[in-house]
């Protein structure tokens, strides 16, 4: 389970930002996953409290944003949503794609509070 | 408005909030592009072996090591925590293997690999083979720093895998479907369906056909290594 890896790493960022801001306590972390990032968002849940404990952000709410897929077609240059095992272009059926969006696992935003300046 | 992203959340009084957009992999990410600078100042072709326990990984390498020794110098990360076993099949054949033996058992990141690094004199290596941990979900998210990703398909498995991993089958740039020799027996193993499937998720990656125990299909495997290599020298 890789997730609680990636929970460990994320901590790591939180706890950066909240130091850089002062901060004693995290209220609130944003998190935006693509599908194709091969990371499960229940996992990220579960993995999240025990990454967390002992830290800044050991009460803070872990939100996850999933983000479409979308590929683009080298063929007919069409724009479209595409499924996990299935990126072929919605317009053309070509396989010739790229990805737009979907693979994304990216710290969007965090909210801290009881700021000691 | 919405629950996801946060726009509704009111900020207490002594809240805020602040952006970040950093990638959550942004420290492995980090790592990975040392280790491939690494590579690159000594010349060293990077490859990172991936597949589910058992497809036959090492078993691949030690024909590679005899199909490929004389010629082109040979070095070996192995990834399996749990025993010293794959690392001394490797040294029996006379290549240098370090083993990783700290982290999580389930995939090798940057910095395990780049703590291999420094146990490996890599003047004298031309190719390199990072053999991940046997698992089709965890090692797929963390790039190591390699310069190909070789995924290995055992024909026990079945031919829809890279439809079901399509993370890890996505990756590869190149696909091996191993244990050819069993085609036979098993019957029901196709080839094309497995490269139909890799299509599917817009691969355009090689696969080639080969058994590491009886050398069928390993010339292409071999040819590939040695334009690989030779490119980068
Ligand atoms: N029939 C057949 N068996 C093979 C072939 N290659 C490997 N095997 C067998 O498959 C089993 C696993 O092979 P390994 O090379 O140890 O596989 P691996 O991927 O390194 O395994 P882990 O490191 O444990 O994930 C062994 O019993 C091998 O003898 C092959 O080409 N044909
Ligand atoms: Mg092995
Ligand atoms: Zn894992
Ligand atoms: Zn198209």
């Amino acid at each position: 389970m890789h997730e609680l890896a990636i929970c460990q790493a994320l901590i790591g960022q939180v706890v950066d930002v909240a130091h850089e801001q002062h901060a004693s306590k995290v209220s609130d972390i944003f998190v935006r996953i693509g599908p194709l990032s091969g990371v499960e968002s229940p996992l990220m849940q579960n993995a999240f409290p025990i990454a967390a404990a002992g830290t800044v952000a050991s009460d803070a709410s872990l939100h996850l944003e999933s983000t479409p897929i979308v590929v683009r077609c080298a063929e007919c240059s069409a724009e479209s949503e595409a499924r996990m095992n299935r990126l072929v272009c919605g317009a053309c059926g070509d396989w010739r794609t790229t990805l737009v969006s979907g693979d994304e696992l990216i710290l969007q935003r965090v909210v801290v509070g009881e700021v000691h300046v | 408005m919405c629950d996801t992203c946060g726009c509704n959340v009111t900020p207490a009084a002594d809240t805020h909030s602040v952006e970040v957009l950093k990638g959550l992999l942004d420290a492995n990410d980090h790592a990975a592009l040392h280790n491939r600078e690494h590579f690159e100042r000594h010349n060293v072709l990077a490859i990172n072996l991936m597949s589910s326990p058992g497809a036959g990984k090492t078993s691949l390498l030690e024909a590679t090591i005899e199909a490929l020794g004389e010629k082109l110098r040979f070095a070996v990360v192995e990834g399996d925590l749990e025993t010293e076993n794959d690392a001394e099949r490797i040294r029996k054949k006379g290549v240098p293997a370090i083993q990783i033996s700290t982290g999580s058992a389930c995939h090798l990141d940057a910095h395990m690999v780049h703590h291999a690094l420094h146990d490996l004199e890599l003047d004298d290596v031309d190719v390199l083979f990072i053999e991940n941990v046997g698992n089709l979900v965890c090692p797929a998210s963390f790039d190591l720093g390699q310069n190909a990703n070789v995924a290995l398909l055992s024909t026990p498995e079945g031919d829809d895998k890279p439809a079901k991993y399509p993370v890890m089958f996505r990756a590869a740039d190149l696909v091996l479907v191993t244990k050819s020799d069993l085609l036979e027996v098993l019957g029901d193993f196709d080839p094309d369906a497995a490269e139909a499937g890799l299509r599917q998720i817009a691969n355009p990656a090689p696969l080639y056909k080969l058994s590491a125990r009886t050398g069928e299909g390993m010339d292409g495997w071999l040819d590939w290594i040695r334009r690989e290599a030779g490119s980068r020298q």
